[in-house]
C-alpha cells in the first residue's frame, strides 16, 4: 500500500481550448491515512480536482497519482460522492445497495452500507426520486463506504444535512477512518464544519494550491500580531494580511523568527488562516511536506 | 466508561479535553486501575471529531503514566488520579462542614471564597 493518497505536479485543467484554467499549477502531497478538508471560496476549483482524482477527466497538463497508481487505475480503491449525489432515481434504496454490491464484488459491505442507511430512518423500498436531500446523501456515502474504498474523495457531502444527520454521517466517516485507515478527502466552503474532523488542510483559490499541509503545522507556521501602526518589526516576516483601523494594526504573518517589538501575539484559528489567505490573494502559498512516515 | 464531550468553542485543544476529562474521571473514581477507555473508533463515532486526535490525547495519558495501550486489545487505565474517590470519607466531612455552612446562612459565594483561601493557603507556592 502507498503510503501517499494523492500527490499532484504541476496539475492543471482547463474547460475548452480558449476557456479559463479551472486550476493551474497545483502541487501538493497528501499522505494516506489523513482526512483532509479541501477548502476555498465557490469557483476555486474544487470540485474539479475531485473529478480529476475521481478518474472522470484527464488533466490538461501536469500529473496526478492516486494511492500510487494513475486516477484511472486506482478507480477500484476509491468511493468518490460528487456534489450532486448523483444516483438512478427509478431505483428504489434497497435495489440502488444491492447495485453497489454487483458492482463491487469482493470488496462490497453489505452490513456496513445498510447500517449507514438504517441510521436515517429510510425505508429500503423507497424510490430514490423521492428522497430528500439530505436522504439522498445518505444513501451516496453509503453506496461510497460500502465499497471500502482505501481513498474517499466527498465534494460538499455535508451541504444537504441538518445538523443531526451532519453529526451523525461525519461520526460514520471518522469510525471509518479509524478502524480501515481510510483517506478522506472532503471539500466545503465553511471552515467551521469540518475543522474538528480534518489534520490536513489543502486550501484552493482560484485554481491554486494556497495552502497545504497538516493543520497543526499550518496552523504553528502562523501568528496573529496586533500593535500601533506606527510598530516597526514586521520587516523580514512574511506578511500574509494586514489591516489598519486607527492607530491600530492587526496582521496576519509567518514570521522568519522571534517576533520583536511592541506587538501582541497570539495564535491563529484555522479560520483566522483560511480567510486572511483568500482575502489577499497576493499572499505567497505556503506547501508544507511531511516526511514520508505515519 | 467515560464519555467524552467536545466543547468546540472553549478555545481549548479537543486533545486537551480529553486529556483533561479522563483526568477527572480518574480523580472522581468514575476510571479505575484495570477500565478500558473507549476505543478510538467509539470515540470519533460519537463525537465526529478526527482518530488522530484520539490518538494524541490517549499517547499523552499513555506518556504521564496514566494508561497503557495493549496491543490489539485497547487501552486501559494504569492508575489513579489523586485520593479523591467520590466514596472517600474526606468527602462525607467536607459535605457536613457544607450543611453546617448553609444552616449558618451562608451561600454559595461565602462556601466557595473561604474554601479557595483554605486551598491556596494548603497549597501555597505551588500553581494550580
Amino acid at each position: 500500500m502507498s503510503d501517499t493518497a494523492i500527490e499532484a505536479t504541476g496539475l492543471g485543467r482547463r474547460y475548452g481550448r480558449r476557456g479559463a484554467w479551472a486550476l493551474r499549477d497545483c502541487a501538493f502531497r497528501l499522505p494516506a491515512g489523513r482526512v483532509c478538508a479541501v477548502v476555498g471560496p465557490n469557483g476555486a476549483g474544487k470540485s474539479t480536482l475531485f473529478a480529476l482524482a475521481a478518474g472522470l477527466m484527464a488533466p490538461t497538463e501536469g500529473e496526478l497519482r492516486v494511492l500510487g497508481t494513475s486516477p484511472a487505475d486506482a478507480r477500484p480503491r476509491v468511493g468518490y460522492v460528487a456534489q450532486a449525489k448523483p444516483l438512478y432515481p427509478q431505483l428504489t434504496v434497497a435495489e440502488t445497495l444491492r447495485m453497489g454490491a454487483d458492482l463491487n464484488p469482493g470488496r462490497w459491505d453489505a452490513a456496513g452500507a445498510e447500517r449507514i442507511v438504517a441510521g436515517g430512518d429510510l425505508d429500503p423500498g423507497t424510490r430514490i426520486r423521492s428522497l430528500s436531500g439530505g436522504q439522498r446523501t445518505r444513501v451516496a456515502l453509503a453506496l461510497a463506504l460500502g465499497k471500502r474504498p482505501e481513498l474517499l474523495l466527498l465534494d460538499e457531502p455535508m451541504a444537504d444535512l441538518d445538523p443531526l444527520a451532519r453529526h451523525d454521517l461525519m461520526g460514520v466517516l471518522m469510525g471509518t477512518a479509524a478502524e480501515h485507515g481510510t483517506t478522506i478527502a472532503m471539500s466545503s466552503h465553511v471552515v467551521a464544519e469540518v475543522e474538528e474532523s480534518c489534520d490536513h488542510l489543502l486550501l484552493i483559490g482560484s485554481g491554486r494550491v494556497r495552502l497545504a499541509g497538516d493543520i497543526d503545522d499550518l496552523l504553528a507556521a502562523h501568528l496573529r500580531v496586533a500593535g500601533s501602526a506606527e510598530t516597526d518589526g514586521l520587516t523580514g516576516h512574511t506578511v500574509v494580511e494586514s489591516r489598519t483601523t486607527g492607530r491600530q494594526l492587526s496582521a496576519l504573518i509567518r514570521p522568519a523568527g522571534p517576533v520583536s517589538g511592541d506587538w501582541r501575539t497570539e495564535a491563529p484559528t484555522l479560520e483566522d488562516l483560511v480567510l486572511a489567505h483568500l482575502r489577499s490573494p497576493g499572499a505567497p502559498a505556503l506547501t508544507l511536506t511531511e516526511e514520508y512516515a505515519a | 466508561m467515560v464519555e467524552y464531550r467536545i466543547d468546540r468553542h472553549s478555545g481549548v485543544a479537543t486533545y486537551v479535553q480529553i486529556v483533561q476529562q479522563t483526568k477527572q474521571a480518574l480523580r472522581l473514581g468514575l476510571l479505575r486501575p484495570g477500565d478500558q477507555l473507549p476505543t478510538a473508533r467509539e470515540v470519533v463515532e460519537a463525537t465526529a471529531i478526527n482518530p488522530n486526535t484520539v490518538l494524541k490525547a490517549y499517547r499523552e495519558l499513555e506518556r504521564e503514566g496514566l494508561v497503557e495501550a495493549r496491543r490489539g486489545m485497547g487501552t486501559f487505565v494504569r492508575r489513579t488520579l489523586g485520593a479523591a474517590p467520590a466514596d472517600s470519607p474526606l468527602r462525607g466531612e467536607l459535605e457536613e462542614w457544607a450543611g453546617r455552612a448553609v444552616a449558618a446562612g451562608w451561600d454559595r459565594d461565602d462556601m466557595a471564597a473561604l474554601f479557595t483561601a483554605v486551598l491556596d493557603k494548603s497549597f501555597q507556592g505551588e500553581r494550580s
